[in-house]
Parts: structure tokens; C-alpha cells; sequence
């Protein structure tokens, strides 16, 4: 490839080549439609996904919360409800979501502090974020049943 | 077009530390509750826990975090992908509804943190 050095004017050949180049408009790179994204984009667009998720369960907590305090049987009940297996399936999900935001939330504040912001240390991390997700999000199943 | 109006802060940098500093309460608050739960808890203790103030101003602290950092964090996801680029005309009109239901949403998730807090 040839490039223009610092201040000189493209002409003849160069010009009629690079002509496009002018033309500064953003291109769309089809990023979803193509769907080869590298694992950081990945752990990025999940923190994202979990985020959303996490707004919603807070609904689920507080009403667990309420249940909770509002008297003795109430807490007993709230223990059976939760004991079950369809809620032991769902608080479980809502764990490993918490879990991956929040590990996902704190290589963000690690990276803060300029630590892996290269792209090597920026799939290292991505890659630990996954690892270390599902090996808590195990433990808190076991923890569960 | 997308602006910061609805933003946090108005300001990027004050929603980047906003994020950061309600996520470390958030985070502390969870690990706390979680470790309480995990070691077993019965009604007497639990109920206890939560008469005492600290763990109220705690928890609605918590609670307060939880409102700003989801703010920021769903302002962040609908000015990405509710626009007028990704949808056409109706982004914007999407994105303004789905600002005003989150605002709705964590208005109501307040007031009911408060009320579950002392006990109304």
C-alpha cells in the first residue's frame, strides 16, 4: 500500500485510488450479522444481557424480603416456596446472573486501575471471568441443593 | 439523535464513577447478606438483623446504589440499541418509553425497599 506522508496532497494515481477515502461517512460492519465477535465482546454484551436480567430479579428479592420479615409463618412459608424445586431452579439462575455481573463488574474496576487493558490481557480476562462465573455458580448449586 | 439529557449525571465522568462507587456498595451488600443467609438463618435472627439501623441505612443505601447504577446501566444499554440508527424513526419514541418505565420501575422499587425496610 502506498501512504501520503504528512502534508502531502494526494494527486494523479494516488488520487483517483483513494477518492473513496474522502468520503467520511460511518460504515456499518454488520457486527451482529456476521457474529464473529471475540470473547471480550462477548463477556461485554453479556454483563450487559445479566444487567437487564438483575433489574428485573430485584423485583423477586424485595418481594422475597417483604415475605421474609413479615412475621414468623410468613418466613416459614417463604423457606418451603423457596425450597422448591422450581424456585431453587429459578434463585439459582438469579445467583449465577448476580454471580457473572458481578465478577464480569469487577475486572471492569481491576481494568480501572490499569490492569490487562492490553488485548492479551484483555482476553485473559474476559477468559477468567468465565471460568471463575461458572465454578462459583457451581458451588452456590451445590450450596443450594 | 441520541443526547446525554437522560443521563445520570449529564456528564460522562460523573456516571462512570457513579457506576463504579454504587457498584462497590452493591457488591459489599451482597456479600454481606449472602454470607449471612449461607451461614443460616432463622426468623428471630433475620428479623433482628433488620430492626437494628445500620442495616437499614445499609440496605437502603444498597437500595439507593441499585437505583443509580441500574440507571446509568440501562441508560447506557437504550441509547446504544433503542435509536433512531438501529429502529428507524421509532427508536427514539421506544427509547423515551423504555426510559420512562425503567424511571416508573425503580421509583416504585424505592418506596417499597422503604416500606419492607421499616416496616410500614
Amino acid at each position: 500500500m502506498t501512504f501520503l506522508k504528512p502534508g502531502e496532497a494526494p494527486s494523479g494515481e494516488l488520487c483517483k485510488r483513494y477518492s473513496i477515502v474522502k468520503d467520511k461517512r460511518p460504515v456499518n460492519l454488520d457486527i451482529v450479522g456476521s457474529m464473529h465477535l471475540p470473547v471480550t465482546a462477548w463477556i461485554s454484551i453479556t454483563h450487559r444481557i445479566t444487567g437487564v436480567i438483575l433489574f428485573a430479579a430485584v423485583a423477586v428479592l424485595l418481594w422475597a424480603l417483604d415475605t421474609s420479615l413479615a412475621g414468623p409463618e410468613s418466613f416459614d412459608t417463604l423457606r418451603e416456596t423457596l425450597g422448591s424445586p422450581v424456585f431453587k431452579l429459578v434463585m439459582w439462575a438469579v445467583l449465577a446472573v448476580l454471580i457473572y455481573h458481578g465478577i464480569a463488574g469487577v475486572k471492569h474496576l481491576i481494568m480501572d486501575f490499569g490492569i490487562g487493558e492490553s488485548m492479551e490481557g484483555g482476553v485473559l480476562g474476559a477468559r477468567i471471568v468465565i471460568a471463575l462465573s461458572l465454578l462459583c455458580s457451581v458451588v452456590a448449586g451445590v450450596w443450594l441443593w | 439523535m441520541v443526547t446525554a439529557i437522560t443521563s445520570m449525571g449529564r456528564s460522562g465522568l460523573h456516571d462512570w464513577l457513579m457506576q463504579r462507587v454504587s457498584a462497590v456498595i452493591i457488591l459489599a451488600y451482597v456479600l454481606y447478606v449472602g454470607g449471612v443467609v449461607a451461614s443460616g438463618v432463622d426468623y428471630a435472627s433475620w428479623k433482628a438483623l433488620y430492626s437494628q439501623t445500620w442495616m437499614r441505612i445499609f440496605s437502603l443505601l444498597a437500595l439507593l446504589s441499585f437505583g443509580a447504577h441500574a440507571w446509568v446501566g440501562l441508560w447506557s444499554v437504550f441509547t446504544d440499541y433503542l435509536t433512531e440508527r438501529m429502529l428507524g424513526a421509532v427508536g427514539d419514541k421506544l427509547r423515551f418509553l423504555a426510559q420512562a418505565l425503567s424511571a416508573v420501575i425503580m421509583f416504585t422499587y424505592i418506596v417499597w425497599g422503604i416500606q419492607i425496610l421499616w416496616g410500614l
